[in-house]
């Protein structure tokens, strides 16, 4: 096993054990990578289930998004365990206390209902595919077929009551799992930096505004690179997305901190000092001011502005960019600022974090850009373009 | 396929589909009571005691032991012979950096509000030690004018609502029957949300087993009738062990004649370590 034992400097009093980091950045990608899942769901709920037409272009690449980054999801918690050849312990002798033990169970129905919502929305091409091709791709789109060609009118309407009833069953699902991902920090009550009962709900918002941002860099990246125009209006509906749910996510996170201020208890002179020294860059500075507020207010303006054309596509994208950015930033707050914060409530601890090594900086980007590589190989598979494919309810 | 070969297999299909839904019902009632049982588990927070007749140790008794341990912070000497006893017993990694047990010393120097607080692994007492394998407390402090002075003894507290117990998915880490918090190391997956759970810091991830690790009252000890490590050779009497269940031992009376008190009650962990000659800074 490869050594991971790096002392962490430190500064007050903090417990022998705590001078080794043991949840690195691999833990703050796992709900980074989770949040993606669960806010591009959103976009596709909104479609399907709520009838946001204008989101019709990004509707089935949200889809096929939120399943790419869903498979990944368990890679980050896998290179950490200690034995994860045993992973399989938690699922089949789970532990009912446990948060992280019910985790698997979630994870694995809601990757059961993506892979078969995403089955019925690719039924007619699957099927066109599977008639059309004699190559090997067309042996694999025949068993993607499950033996049913059917794809006449009346079929094609009961696929879309699938869908339907599949996106509404999902919503609590994607959103279920990544509120529960929450909850696995702020029920921590060893740490005060975690415990909080508003958690999940900040980790399920900001998980939203991180999944919306994503799918209007990947809408506008894939009109780019298929040369075809960006449907403002449907870039417009991101953006009122990302703008009404940012909203929430500031609030939210304001509270919890302003409630940790003014309960102000044991530790919580360490916190302060935390927060103005160490974490002052990394938390007021870039996630809050240019990753959350300077999106927020730009955002604010165009929409208060009416801007449209060019403007507004740089604009959207550098927001959502921003976006993803800040959220990024939120769980490496969260993971990594809570363990810099001393259970003693006497000192802070500085986390270091390497480049190589499979718990290193080019490892977590390896692993948050991995699901992009699966998704381009989906959508040559299941291309999700409205404008060329037929679907079920296009 | 002939028509009265296909009657036959459609009916034995639908009888095993029949047999399929039957099971199905069974196994959706057993996880609904599984589920409702989530919540009296959950409260309870202590895990079942798996059979005794499998236990190692074959004239042991769990059920008439509730183990419980006692920590004199007046009659502590920091000499850190418990800690090395630990590394020793329990095959602890021999780094400055993952404790079973551990000593603080508590420093209130003249003219200073603040508490300085330092335990073995402090860079300046590795240094004085000379290794990151045997440890001393160094004499930092023998210029200065020292108001106030002692030293604390940490360990696992044994908890009777174990955060870590509650966490662990996989239920690797488990309770006793006798009140003792383990790790099963061949089932332990290595993913340290105990560690993070554990308010008092007292557990680690052991490198070269990939798994979780903490102080065990060295169970393999006190089920033979012998005393812990550290206990066995802390030369001043400050750390005490015993069953609870017994009136007159060491613990028991320890508790009966001493006002004692434990770390961060307000945690609701309720800790089975018992102080006496503590500060208001010892957390």
């Amino acid at each position: 096993m490869e050594s991971i034992i790096h002392f962490s400097p430190y500064t007050g009093w903090v417990y022998p054990n705590e001078t080794v980091f043991e949840w690195s950045i691999l833990i703050a990608v796992y709900p980074y990578i989770t949040g993606l899942v669960a806010g591009a769901f959103t976009v596709s709920s909104l479609y399907q289930v709520f009838g946001f037409e204008r989101l019709k272009p990004v509707a089935h690449i949200a889809l096929l998004t939120s399943l790419s980054f869903m498979i990944f999801v368990p890679t980050p918690l896998l290179l950490h365990l200690g034995h994860p050849e045993r992973a399989f312990n938690a699922t089949i002798t789970p532990h009912l206390t446990s948060a992280m033990a019910m985790f698997g169970f979630f994870a694995s129905f809601y990757v059961a209902l993506l892979i078969v919502e995403g089955w019925f929305a690719n039924r007619p091409y699957i099927v066109e595919q599977a008639q059309k091709r004699t190559d090997l791709l067309g042996k694999f789109y025949r068993l993607l077929t499950l033996g049913s060609y059917d794809v006449s009118e009346h079929a094609l309407r009961y696929d879309k009551k699938w869908i339907f009833a599949l996106a509404v069953i999902g919503i609590p699902g994607a959103h279920g799992l990544h509120g529960y991902v929450g909850f696995m920090y702020g029920s921590v009550k060893a740490r005060e930096w975690w415990s909080s009962d508003l958690m999940a709900v900040i980790f399920l918002f900001s998980a939203i505004i991180s999944g919306v941002s994503l799918l209007a860099v990947l809408y506008v990246a894939t009109c780019k690179m298929r040369k075809i125009p960006v449907d403002l209006a449907c870039l417009k509906g991101l953006a009122y997305t990302i703008w009404a749910f940012i909203m929430v996510a500031l609030l939210l996170e304001g509270l919890e901190f302003a409630n940790m201020v003014y309960k102000n208890r044991e530790g919580m002179d360490m916190i302060m000092q935390y927060v103005t020294g160490p974490l002052l860059v990394p938390y007021f500075i870039l996630q809050f001011a240019i990753g959350a507020i300077t999106p927020f207010l730009w955002l604010s303006y165009m929409i208060w502005r009416g801007t449209t054309g060019k403007a507004l596509i740089v604009g959207v994208t550098v927001c959502a960019c921003l976006v993803l950015f800040s959220v990024f930033m939120m769980r490496w707050n969260v993971v990594i600022g809570g363990q810099e914060i001393s259970k003693t409530g006497k000192g802070l601890l500085s986390y270091h974090l390497p480049l190589w090594g499979k718990e290193g900086a080019l490892m977590a980007i390896l692993l948050t850009t991995a699901p992009l590589g699966l998704l381009y190989v989906l959508t040559r598979l299941f291309p999700p373009w409205s404008d060329t494919a037929t679907h079920a309810h296009s | 396929m002939k028509k009265e070969d296909t009657k036959p297999t459609l009916e034995a299909r639908r009888a095993f589909l029949a047999k399929l839904a039957g099971a199905a019902t069974c196994a959706g009632a057993v996880v609904g009571a599984a589920t409702l049982g989530v919540v009296p588990a959950a409260s309870a927070k202590t895990e079942a005691p798996s059979d005794g007749a499998s236990f190692p140790t074959k004239d042991y008794d769990w059920t008439k032991h509730q183990w419980g341990f006692g920590v004199d912070a007046t009659k502590c000497i920091g000499c850190l012979r418990c800690v090395e006893a630990c590394k020793t017993e329990n095959d602890v990694p021999l780094n400055a950096h993952q404790f079973r047990t551990w000593v603080e010393r508590y420093v209130h120097l003249e003219g200073e509000e603040q508490v300085r607080i330092d335990s073995q692994q402090d860079p300046v007492n590795i240094e004085a030690s000379g290794s990151e394998k045997t440890f001393r407390f160094a004499n930092r402090y023998k210029d200065a004018k020292v108001d106030k002075a002692f030293f604390v003894p940490k360990l696992c507290n044994h908890c009777t609502h174990p955060a870590c117990v509650q966490v662990c998915p996989t239920g690797a880490t488990y309770k006793t029957e006798d009140g003792v918090v383990l790790v099963d190391e061949t089932y332990c997956i290595g993913c340290r949300y105990c560690v993070q759970a554990c308010p008092y810091g007292a557990r680690f991830l052991n490198e070269e087993k990939g798994v979780a690790d903490k102080c065990t009252w060295c169970y393999h000890r006190i089920t033979k009738g012998l005393q812990p490590a550290c206990v066995e050779v802390c030369p001043v009497g400050a750390r005490v062990f015993g069953n609870l269940k017994d009136k007159q031992s060491p613990v028991s009376l320890f508790i009966r004649n001493n006002r004692v008190q434990v770390l961060k009650a307000e945690m609701g962990n309720a800790p089975n370590v018992f102080y006496v000659g503590i500060d208001k800074e010892v957390n």
